[in-house]
């Protein structure tokens, strides 16, 4: 059972970002303009530490969100997407003229005793 | 009245060294109105070397400008308002067609609002005064203001113009050279600004980068060659930047996110009078520049014994909001600013609606007509609790969410349970509410009885993770300072040491 998914449109950019920068990390962002998306950098870029909740794994690349926010997101089933776009962000995938984005619903009463009552 | 789209050039260039000039690499992206999605310029899509060049000018640039005499810089800075001022109709044009807010808003709000923060630093600079005090007899200690040097500032969409007029101003009055890049959707009224300022200051002491996050952005954050990096944008974001200044032991400022409670207590519906009015339109603030605010009031608490009674109140203006063609002056609510925008918020409502929210208003899109083809959605308000997404995550949307609460003391635990503290909103007519209440919340701006007032000299910034630095006054100019320390002694005779 896995917490985060990824479209296959997604996927493709996330592969195609890899050739041009080597090893990847998802890191969700928290708020303000440009907040709330999967943001994809360089896999040394940010420093990760414990306050950092690692969510699963998508095409390779390791998923991320502040301890923080994922108290509030720990109910709910993520799946990364891709759409056009602009952002203001440091996300790799800018450049292109694109956007993750990510779309979740409620954990089943399946997952959520699987991964929030074990 | 109505207004139409402005006339723009095909191409605009980098602003380096007081002209402009083509991106290296030779690569440019196109920038689109989010009113229609029709082209507006392209513009460079820089890369590191551009930035390089950049922060060449601008070295070679600091030590001039950080000599001139502030009534120079204040001179020059005072200038600036004044072109604003004279070209104000062009510039809101301008902002409008980039950034799709309304036109009402950026002919009465955002351009007046930049003009006036030119004008505040002018004054700030020319008023101020070091500090000496006599430590002993013989000896003074004196405090003497210096620039940094060079700054990298990174700013928003939301407000284009008016956030660069909060950044550029203090670091120049200062004596600082600046790289700044504006947001790669709205690169527009910078740029304009460039064009009419050219030859007010001299070259490099302003220098104009366009580009994306990780090609332009990350360079200006990430040099050794800034001395200060000012952002205002998301909080991973915000993370980064720090990051890649404790590499070069930088002082940065960060302007982050915010989730702003707006608190209604059952003294705001005493009398039907003209404050109950005002206090309902504080409500209705939510949708204020489309939801685009940091401190957008996204979290309506209202006390439950008016509940129902004042939110029948707030859903009636929010159903009475004029959504058309920004460019007519009766546009109350514009255009989100980009397309992503415009897809996380459908998406907001509908996570809202998947934990429970009700809708009470709104919820879409709005397709309605020549809106259509870009990106608006209808001011939107949906009734749950603290504990949803929807209530915890800054969707930068007009998409406000409601709940009701008890007591003071409730009301100060669901205002204070978020991870933000930029601002928040506190409406009473009791004497006690007004002070003690906004003293209990953790947010670095509290309007009381008021909102989404930015008047410059009153200090804006967040507590938590809304960042830190307090824009807007003249502290502002110390984050961009060095503090020189003279110890001087008139002490003829020696220690008696050696």
């Amino acid at each position: 059972m896995e917490r985060i998914a990824i479209t296959q449109e997604a996927a493709k950019i996330v592969e195609q970002l890899k050739q041009k920068h080597g090893e990847l990390i998802f890191h969700q962002s928290g708020g303000c303009c440009d907040g709330s998306a999967p943001m994809l950098f360089e896999k040394d870029d940010m420093y990760l530490d414990e306050s950092d909740v690692f969510l699963g794994v998508v095409n390779n690349v390791n998923f991320y969100m502040n301890q923080d926010q994922f108290e509030y997101w720990k109910h709910t089933h993520l799946t990364i997407d891709i759409t056009e776009g602009r952002g203001a962000s440091f996300s790799l995938e800018i450049p292109l003229g694109l956007r993750f984005i990510i779309r979740s619903r409620l954990l089943s009463p399946e997952e959520e005793t699987f991964f929030n009552k074990k | 009245m109505s207004y139409s789209k402005p006339k723009f050039k095909t191409t605009y260039g980098n602003f380096i060294n007081g002209k402009f000039v083509d991106p290296i690499g030779g690569a440019y992206f196109e920038n689109t109105s989010p009113i229609d999605k029709s082209l507006i310029a392209k513009y460079p899509r820089s890369q590191k070397e551009d930035v390089e060049l950049a922060l060449d000018a601008a070295n070679k640039a600091k030590e001039a400008w950080g000599n001139t005499s502030v009534t120079e810089r204040a001179a020059l800075l005072n200038k600036v308002a004044d072109i604003i001022e004279a070209n104000l109709e062009e510039f809101a044009l301008v902002e409008t067609c980039d950034n799709g807010k309304p036109i009402r808003e950026t002919l009465n709000a955002d351009i007046p609002l930049a003009v006036d923060h030119w004008r505040y630093f002018a004054a700030c600079i020319r008023a101020e005064e070091g500090s000496a005090t006599e430590l002993d007899a013989n000896t003074l200690s004196m405090n003497i203001k210096e620039p940094l040097g060079v700054v990298g500032q990174i700013i928003p969409w939301n407000f284009p113009l008016l956030m660069l007029s909060w950044k550029l101003p203090p670091a120049l009055a200062t004596g600082n050279c600046v790289v700044l890049k504006p947001a790669e959707q709205t690169p527009s009224s910078a740029t304009l600004l460039m064009e009419k300022i050219a030859d007010v200051f001299p070259p490099g002491v302003i220098n104009i980068i366009h580009g994306f996050g990780p090609e332009a952005g990350k360079p200006i954050a990430s040099s050794s060659r800034v001395d200060k990096v000012a952002f205002t944008g998301e909080t991973t974001t915000g993370q980064l930047i720090m990051q890649y200044a404790s590499k070069n032991l930088n002082p940065v400022t960060m302007e982050l996110g915010g989730k702003s409670p707006n608190i209604f207590f059952n003294s705001v519906m005493d009398a039907d009078d003209a404050f109950l009015d005002k206090a309902i339109e504080g409500a209705v603030l939510f949708a204020f520049n489309q939801g685009e605010v940091c401190t957008c009031p996204s979290r309506i608490l209202v006390q439950e014994a008016i509940y129902d009674k004042f939110m029948e109140r707030v859903l009636e203006r929010t159903k009475a909001i004029v959504q058309n063609n920004p460019y007519d002056t009766s546009c109350m609510v514009g255009a989100q600013a980009s397309n992503d925008q415009y897809e996380k918020i459908q998406s907001y409502i509908k996570i809202g609606e998947e934990e429970g929210a009700k809708v009470l208003c709104g919820g879409e899109a709005n397709k309605e007509g020549d809106l259509a083809n870009g990106y608006f959605i209808k001011p939107t308000i949906l009734e749950g609790h603290n504990k949803m997404r929807v209530f915890q995550e800054e969707i930068f949307g007009p998409v406000v969410c409601v709940a009701k609460f008890k007591d003071e003391a409730e009301a100060l635990e669901i205002a204070n349970d978020t991870l933000y503290g930029l601002g928040a909103g506190v409406w009473t007519r009791d004497a006690h509410q007004l002070y003690q209440i906004p003293r209990a919340i953790k947010a670095g701006r509290v309007w009381v009885n008021c909102y989404h007032a930015y008047p410059a000299h009153a200090p804006f910034g967040g507590y938590k993770k809304s960042g830190f630095g307090r824009e807007n006054h003249h502290m502002m100019m110390d984050h961009y300072r060095q503090t020189k320390n003279m110890l001087i002694s008139y002490d003829k005779n020696k220690l008696g040491f050696f």
